[in-house]
């Protein structure tokens, strides 16, 4: 990486910013044509005498009005090539710019990926992140400038400097005079300012550090009344980072003042000395009038070039003090991430691991390992047990590189671990830990993570030209949306289904597979995409429903039916008879709904679920009144929020005043009420206020509902429909097509049963597993429970079949039958795969060949089969 | 059965017939109405208790297992409250029981049984009352089994 800010420039941008200045000197002739031309137009063409005429211009005879014509014409010509010329600089230079940013990102990221790991210990994310996300970025816009703007201006300045001295030596060296002394005392105060760039800039990433810091740490905030300290702890930076500011800008605007200062001091010496020498009869009139204009032009190039000059040092500071932050000593060596291009020779299952003398110690002087020594056949199942904090866990660490050692060697085979590649190591070796990370992303992009190591060679032409371009800015030309999936490398044939299959394969091995089961049940699919499946899962619904009425257990779901009430149902569910899409028709709030009241008014419900309300009101007035509000009784059954309580009341006691007719009732009151009958589900509640005759009219209100939905409404809601797959309900929704009945004991276990003995009935389950993959994770795995993220990562790491398969700790989350289950299906169903495994729990230990016991960073002890479990049960 | 049938119903167990009506409404509010059919277990014997039922419509057989096998002890039906020793306690079921026919029952359950004493006093008051006197005729049992006994 190039040290320094125009190293960088002229390493990758030389070509570019050459033809950048030629360009911009190129332009010139025309720019001069273009200022002279007005000149010549009104003093040869408008104000010239017409005894001038015919003129010759060119080597060509014009008229007096031909030839206004031919100058403003040309004029016109020189505006579209400057306006052209400087479009195209323009764009070349941002071009440049955003190349040459787009590289640096690329060059600090992937510096990033090189990181020797235990850095990752001293620098944090708040720090790193905002470097390549902000600080770099004004950077984009002054690479396309750093050369040529120097030097164009500082052309224009020196032509003009030439014709002053040209016109008069004397006041040509007295308009430069003041020249040296801004140039010597400018980049001292620039000194100051840059002094302080470097401090805001530390500032401003301590504070990026502290807000990462603060959301990581939140729950210890909340816990600790830690909120008042935080917070003056952020003022406290605001405050320094203020001060530097402030302090950056009155600097700045200072030397602004200065400059601007010596710039109307050299007038002054024309005025005087100039005025005075030609009052004297030295020097005439006109030469200084000349001499005075010069300089005008010649203070805006200066102006410019004190500008660009004060926007490289910003930009050298930001490369400066960013790029420090990207060489730590120890960086993996770029060869070991890239491989040679050739698929990785698999590890032999005789190869024997060695542990050579093998230390390992923190650059503070922790000792975590001791020169240890120990030698197994890969092909063994070894456990390294022992004391947490012994030294075990560095043991793993060392088998996978994840820790180097600080002395001796660990070797595979022939092979220092230290030295194979990752393409060898990360391919052909699993690796499991305790605290696994999962990326925001779907499940089954989490598991095939593992099999992403290069794009397949073949490249969709459509994506070459964006290839191109990444390369042009030095960045990775693997296509990311190129198929990634390498078959081959993990002993798959190349299909969809052989991955599927696999993937199955290990989320048994990891009794993962239930756990997706049910994510897959709560899935949704797409008909329009999955035509087939949805059919499947229609037939699903059929047989389901036969099977029950075989069954005579017609009381377990009671079916979604056009023409019948469902008492299972809530009011508001048995009136919008389908699945909410979005939030409009949100069924606990339904009852607010403009559109829902209107369809009320039309069948004339209104008053009925007024008064049905009112009863519903009085009931939970009666039921909840002197239930302290904070209650779980009335948070679990209540229909009327405690806080909302006491106004149902005073509501209650209007209307009883007004007496039981209700015609009385005010809009709003109506309103509060009307809300209230939405949420009645008659099999639950028993309140025995939806009767027949409401029920037969609240199914006219569900046709009139869908007969007269607007249009603009129609995508809110799924309307179920017996014969069609409803896109927004779960796949077990879809299969139940009914509500579960309340009462019934034990319905819910029993539905679940017979749905999951349909679903393999059916070979629905590889499916609905399938779906269940689709679960989005959440940021770090976050919507998985952290059992659930271990599993995942041991189905991860199994997907691509390793020749070893390294365990840290990693059984640790699961209670002992889950722990028993997993290790039975990983270690004991990993047939082909050597296993060392750093345990917990000893007991483990007795399906593994050879156990060593380490503590205090050394092997206490080696025992072979199962003696040191058999010893841990006595 | 609406819910203020329900409410009769309790109304007529001693453990609950002192208790105001509307705190038996509350009770029957948070309660199930819970069926099972011919043959369904409705409790184990052994198992821990979590619910009172009260039996609304049908019948259920009692079972205790004795070493000779499953002896049948009694029949309940309407009105009759099967496991109420489980809202009060933790102890495992006495009994294992079976529904004869339909049966439709009220399930209280103990949390919700224990919230609302906490929430309403009295009504824990008047259960104890009802426990008192339990223990009181079982004392006086006890005393003529015993002197009969001597």
């Amino acid at each position: 990486m190039k040290q320094t800010l125009f190293g960088y420039i002229f390493a990758f941008s030389k070509r570019q910013q050459i033809i950048l200045v030629i360009l911009t000197f190129a332009a010139f002739p025309f720019i001069y044509l273009q200022a002279e031309l007005p000149k010549m137009i009104v003093n040869g063409a408008i104000n010239g005498k017409p005894s001038n005429f015919p003129i010759e211009f060119n080597g060509f005879e014009f008229e007096h009005v031909e030839y206004l014509f031919t100058l403003c014409g040309l004029f016109l010509t020189l505006v579209f090539i400057n306006g052209g010329m400087k479009y195209m600089l323009n764009v070349m230079k941002g071009r440049l710019g955003e190349r040459m940013l787009r590289r640096l990102r690329y060059i600090l990221y992937e510096r990033i990926l090189r990181f020797p790991l235990p850095h990752f210990r001293r620098v944090s994310q708040g720090e790193i992140i905002p470097m390549i996300t902000q600080e770099v970025e004004p950077l984009g816009g002054f690479f396309g400038d750093s050369i040529a703007t120097p030097l164009y201006q500082g052309g224009i300045l020196i032509t003009l400097l030439v014709f002053i001295l040209m016109q008069d030596p004397l006041l040509g060296l007295a308009a430069v005079a003041l020249f040296p002394l801004q140039g010597a005392l400018i980049p001292g105060l620039q000194k100051k300012v840059n002094l302080l760039a470097k401090e805001r800039v530390r500032n401003v990433r301590l504070m990026a550090d502290h807000l990462g810091e603060s959301i990581g740490g939140i729950s210890e905030i909340h816990t600790n009344d830690g909120s008042q300290y935080q917070l003056s702890r952020f003022a406290g930076r605001l405050g320094i980072i203020y001060e530097i500011r402030y302090e950056i800008f009155r600097r700045k605007f200072f030397i602004k003042f200065f400059n601007n200062f010596l710039a109307q001091f050299t007038p002054f010496i024309f005025y005087s000395l100039g005025g005075y020498l030609a009052i004297k009869g030295d020097l005439s009139v006109g030469a200084l009038i000349a001499v005075i204009s010069a300089h005008k032009d010649m203070n805006a190039p200066w102006k410019e070039l004190l500008a660009y000059y004060q926007q490289r040092e910003d930009a050298r500071i930001k490369y400066d003090t960013v790029i420090q932050q990207f060489d730590p000593p120890g960086m993996l060596d770029e060869a070991i991430q890239t491989g040679d291009g050739t698929p990785p020779t698999p590890f032999s299952p005789d190869s024997v691991i060695s542990f050579r003398n093998t230390g390992l110690a923190d650059d503070d002087g922790t000792v975590y390992l001791q020169s240890i020594s120990a030698s197994f056949a890969m092909s063994e199942r070894v456990a390294f047990i022992g004391p947490s904090g012994g030294g075990k866990e560095e043991i793993a660490a060392l088998l996978v590189r994840l820790a180097v050692p600080t002395s001796g060697r660990v070797h595979i085979g022939n092979d220092d671990v230290a030295q194979i590649p990752e393409t060898r190591l990360g391919r052909r070796i699993g690796y499991v830990s305790a605290q696994p990370y999962l990326f925001a992303n779907s499940l089954r992009e989490n598991l095939l993570m593992a099999l992403r190591y290069r794009p397949s060679a073949d490249v969709d032409e459509s994506r070459r030209a964006w290839i191109l371009e990444a390369e042009t800015a030095g960045n990775s030309v693997y296509d990311p949306t190129g198929n990634w999936i390498d078959y081959e490398a993990v002993g798959l044939e190349e299909s969809e289904d052989a991955l599927n299959a696999r993937i199955r394969q290990v989320l048994q091995q990891a009794q993962l597979a239930d756990d997706i089961y049910e994510f897959g049940l709560r899935g949704r699919i797409n008909p329009d995409d999955q035509p087939e499946l949805a059919k499947r899962l229609l037939s699903a619904r059929t047989a389901l429903r036969e099977h029950i009425e075989a069954t005579g257990e017609t009381g377990l779901v009671e079916p979604f039916d056009p023409d019948h009430y469902n008492l299972n149902a809530s009011v508001a569910e048995n009136l919008l008879f389908g699945t909410p899409v979005g939030n409009t028709f949100d069924l606990e709030h339904l009852g607010e709904h403009p559109y829902v009241l209107e369809t009320l008014d039309r069948v004339g419900l209104t008053d009925e679920f007024v008064q049905i309300g009112r009863q519903v009101a009085e009931t939970m007035v009666e039921l909840f009144a002197d239930i302290d509000p904070g209650h779980e009784l009335m948070e679990q059954f209540s229909f009327i929020a405690a806080e909302d309580l006491p106004e149902f009341q005073a509501l209650l006691g209007r209307l009883d005043r007004g007496g039981p007719a209700g015609g009385t009732i005010s809009a709003e009151d109506r309103g509060q009420l009307l809300s209230l009958p939405f949420r009645l589900i008659p099999a639950r509640h028993r309140l025995g206020l939806i009767d027949d005759q409401l029920q037969l009219r609240m199914l006219e209100a569900r046709r009139s509902f869908a007969e007269h939905l607007p249009e603009e409404l129609k995508d809110a809601v799924a309307f179920f429909d017996a014969d069609r797959y409803n896109a927004a309900s779960s796949i077990q929704d879809n299969i139940l097509f009914g509500k579960i009945a309340f009462g019934r004991s034990q319905s819910a276990t029993q539905v679940r049963t017979l749905v999951g003995e349909l679903i393999n009935k059916l070979n629905l389950r590889d499916a609905v597993l399938d779906i269940g993959l689709q679960y989005q994770v959440g940021v770090a795995g976050g919507r998985l429970s952290a059992v659930q993220r271990q599993k995942a990562a041991f189905a991860r790491a199994l997907i691509k079949q390793p020749d070893l398969l390294v365990i840290n700790q990693a059984f640790s989350v699961f209670d002992e039958a889950s722990r028993t289950a997993v290790f039975d299906g990983v270690v004991n169903g990993a047939t082909n795969m050597g296993i060392v495994a750093v345990l917990d729990h000893p007991e483990q230990a007795s399906a593994m060949d050879r156990v060593f016991t380490v503590d205090n960073g050394r092997i206490e002890d080696e025992s072979v089969g199962g003696a040191v479990a058999a010893e841990a049960a006595e | 059965m609406s819910l203020t049938e329900e409410v009769e119903v309790l109304r007529r167990l001693p453990l609950f017939h002192r208790i105001e009506p509307r705190r038996l409404k509350l009770l029957a509010f948070t309660s199930e109405r819970t069926t099972f059919k011919p043959g369904d277990v409705v409790m184990q014997q052994g198992d821990p208790g979590d619910s009172a039922y009260i039996v609304l419509a049908g019948e259920a057989d009692v079972y205790v297992s004795t070493p000779s096998g499953e002896l049948k002890v009694a029949t309940l039906g309407v009105n009759d409250i099967i496991g109420e020793i489980a809202i009060l306690i933790d102890i495992p079921r006495t009994a294992t029981v079976r529904a004869v026919g339909e049966l439709t029952t009220l399930q209280i359950s103990k949390d919700h049984f224990f919230r609302l004493m906490t929430e309403v006093p009295e009504m824990g008051i008047e259960v104890m009352k009802e426990l008192a006197r339990r223990l009181e005729r079982t004392t006086a049992d006890l005393r003529e089994a015993r002197a009969a006994a001597a």
